[in-house]
């Protein structure tokens, strides 16, 4: 019998298989932050132990970071990363710290450096290490033990994963994006869908997907409770790696390549599962609830508890509904927000950033709302700028930021305030994620830009058009 | 890792599901750089709630927690556990576990016990009519006792036999540091560094 994509990259891993163990994994790639990591680090110091591979190491600053100018004000967030660096530099790990030109979330860094390839195994302590399974990679987020485990011995043990298809054949219409594909998918399996499994994005639509919308897709497979999400390497991906700081050159470049092009999934490989979804069929996708899985098509309304399955799914809808103060039956594009926020390991690279741009330029941001555009590296900043992207951005009179994970998480200064609603390309609408209180409504960079103009969740297809001497038709 | 055989405690009956390691933990407790004191941060968000089950005295010093289905989900925050364990929690119980959480839980030695959702339900219901009622969690026997109550659970032989012996998981890696260096003698020249070009 065949073997899927996660299944051959797994194999080729094992360090060690004994009976009644788990498998012992060697990990191609670590990436680390200030948050998770340094009391993997004094692990090691009461140890005694070195950092095995400072060379397939890796740490930047992204959590704590202010996206305005300036010094981290606040003294625990500075020791945090303070922490970082002393560690870095005491176990010899290469760090990007802020204001480098190669600062960036952890997961938008890896991949534009070249770092992530196809067929490595990648572990970062942080969920949306998911991101990187874009490239054929197993990649996974892991806990702070973890990250002591794998610095002191470039391994893992770990029990196999089941592996699940996911299937998106068509076209997806216009305004429709990678951000959609994956909200409806953890919509369908639910946020325990993908428990114990891998997931394999697979079929034409995904294929159509460039590598940035396909790191989208893969960063959320978390969401939905796999720990990784694959699509297998193609040409695009190949594309996107050819001529990368750290891609292969020459005759290494070659045999990399003859490596990569072995890396899908056989025809007579059996997935343990398989979800398939019409691209036709998917609209613009938006949250209405406090967990990623309580999603809806933008065009719908808010849904009633009482159609929920059990007494227990019911009372937790009730609970985020009343927490996101919605009324059953509202329609979405009703729903009025303080807050757009662009940006995250999710939404925060330079195709995410030309999709918020191609509906701002000529329009302005509504008054009532406040509009904060993050980019997810330095290296994104600089090239939003070079394409003119930030003054469209600042013309709509929306904040164009320093890069670092912002409003994803409340743990720099943007924050929501309680009861503040926010439309946000990020990853999370849990309770308090953005800040106490703040009530969260995932949706796609175009939507939130359309959001942002009209004030309410909007998709593109909801604005006037811009008048023509108003800078429109400037395309990239 | 200090070693888990069987531990009575005070039940907390958690009427949620999908309770996210940032309702465990919000961000905004992350940036201690030990692993001590993250108890304020439990929970923080509903704590604020005195209706909330840990602000009941009888349930105030509970170290075994009964949750809904998909306990753990989100972040990989490994402070989630920390602050499970700082409050006192010995043992976590629910029908279903995220992935990342159940795996720091085992490494911390926070025991994570699959149970049936009818059995979650009986030890809800038990633990609201018998407000400080102990629970016996046995991971020899695989058993929770609460009352009349006996249900079986279910955690992995692997991760059973680390939390009996206690045993930590890098000495048991590093005993096949032999293995390690050969794998790495075969890996391919072309496998990135991070070391700057």
């Amino acid at each position: 019998m065949g073997k899927t994509l996660a299944e051959k990259v797994w194999e080729s891993h094992v360090v060690r298989r004994g009976d009644g163990e788990p498998d012992l994994l060697y990990i191609d790639l670590h990436l680390l932050h200030e948050v998770t990591s340094p009391q993997a680090f004094d692990g090691l110091r009461i140890a005694g132990r070195p950092v095995r591979r400072p060379d397939l190491t890796l740490a930047t600053e992204d959590h704590n970071v202010p996206t305005t100018p300036g010094p981290i004000t606040d003294p625990i967030s500075a020791t945090q990363v303070e922490t970082l660096r002393r560690n870095c530099a005491e176990f010899g790990v290469t760090l990007y710290p802020m204001g480098d030109a190669e600062q960036g979330i952890v997961h938008v860094v890896g991949p534009q450096l070249g770092l992530t390839q196809p067929g490595m195994t990648i572990v970062c302590g942080d969920s949306h290490t998911s991101t990187h399974g874009a490239f054929g990679a197993l990649a996974f987020g892991i806990g702070t033990s973890e990250v002591e485990h794998v610095l002191a011995t470039q391994t893992l043990p770990l029990k196999p994963f089941r592996t699940m298809a996911i299937t998106v054949e068509g076209e997806l219409a216009e305004g429709v994006s990678a951000k959609d594909i994956v909200l409806a998918v953890i919509a369908k399996i639910g946020t325990g869908g993908g428990q114990g499994y891998v997931l394999e994005f697979r079929g034409s639509a995904i294929r159509a997907l460039s590598m940035e919308s396909r790191m989208t897709v893969c960063n959320m497979s978390i969401e939905a409770g796999a720990r990784a999400g694959m699509i297998a390497p193609d040409e695009m991906t190949f594309d996107y790696l050819r001529g990368r700081d750290h891609a292969p050159t020459g005759a290494e470049w070659d045999a990399a390549v003859e490596a990569w092009s072995q890396l899908v999934t056989d025809e007579d490989a059996v997935f343990d599962n398989e979800v398939v979804l019409d691209a036709a069929e998917l609209t613009p996708f938006v949250t209405w609830g406090t967990n990623p899985g309580q999603g809806a098509p933008l065009g719908s309304a808010v849904p009633d508890p009482e159609t929920m399955g059990d007494d227990n799914e019911k009372a937790a809808a009730q609970r985020a509904l009343d927490y996101m103060g919605l009324q059953a039956g509202t329609p979405l594009r009703e729903v009025a927000v303080d807050t757009v926020f662009v940006g995250s390991c999710t939404n925060g690279r330079i195709e995410d950033l030309r999709d918020v741009a191609s509906v701002l330029r000529g329009r302005r941001v509504a008054d009532s709302v406040r509009m904060l555009v993050v980019p997810g590296s330095a290296r994104v900043r600089l090239q939003a700028e070079a394409e003119g992207l930030g003054e469209i951005f600042e013309a709509a009179g929306a904040q164009w930021r320093l890069p670092g994970c912002s409003m994803c998480l409340a743990m720099n200064p943007d924050k929501l305030a309680p009861q503040e609603r926010s439309a946000s390309t990020s990853n999370r609408n849990f309770e308090g994620r953005q800040g106490k209180g703040g009530r969260t409504h995932l949706v796609s960079p175009l939507v939130a830009a359309a959001t942002a103009v009209r004030g309410t969740l909007s998709s593109p297809a909801d604005l006037e058009p811009v008048a023509a001497d108003a800078g429109a038709g400037q395309e990239h | 890792m200090e070693a888990f055989t069987t531990h009575t405690g005070i039940g907390v009956p958690l009427r949620r599901s999908n309770v996210d390691t940032d309702q465990i933990i919000p961000a905004e407790y992350l940036k201690r750089v030990t692993k001590s004191g993250f108890e304020d941060g439990l929970f923080a968000a509903w704590r604020r709630d005195d209706t909330f089950v840990l602000n009941a005295a009888p349930y105030a010093a509970g170290s075994v927690l009964v949750a809904g289905p998909d306990f753990g989900t989100g972040s990989s925050r490994e402070h989630a556990v920390w602050a499970l364990m700082n409050y006192g929690f010995r043992v976590v119980i629910s029908s279903r576990f995220a992935d990342i959480f159940r795996g720091n839980s085992g490494k911390q030695g926070l025991l994570t016990a699959v149970c049936s959702q009818d059995d979650v339900e009986l030890l809800w219901k038990y633990l609201e009519n018998h407000p400080g009622a102990s629970v016996t969690v046995d991971l020899a026997s695989r058993t929770v006792t609460a009352g009349d109550i006996v249900a079986s659970f279910e955690v992995d032989d692997y991760t059973r036999w680390r939390l009996l012996e206690g045993l930590d998981d890098i000495s048991l890696s590093l005993r096949h540091e032999a293995d390690i260096t050969d794998y790495e003698a075969g890996r391919p020249a072309w496998k990135p560094v991070t070391t700057p070009r």
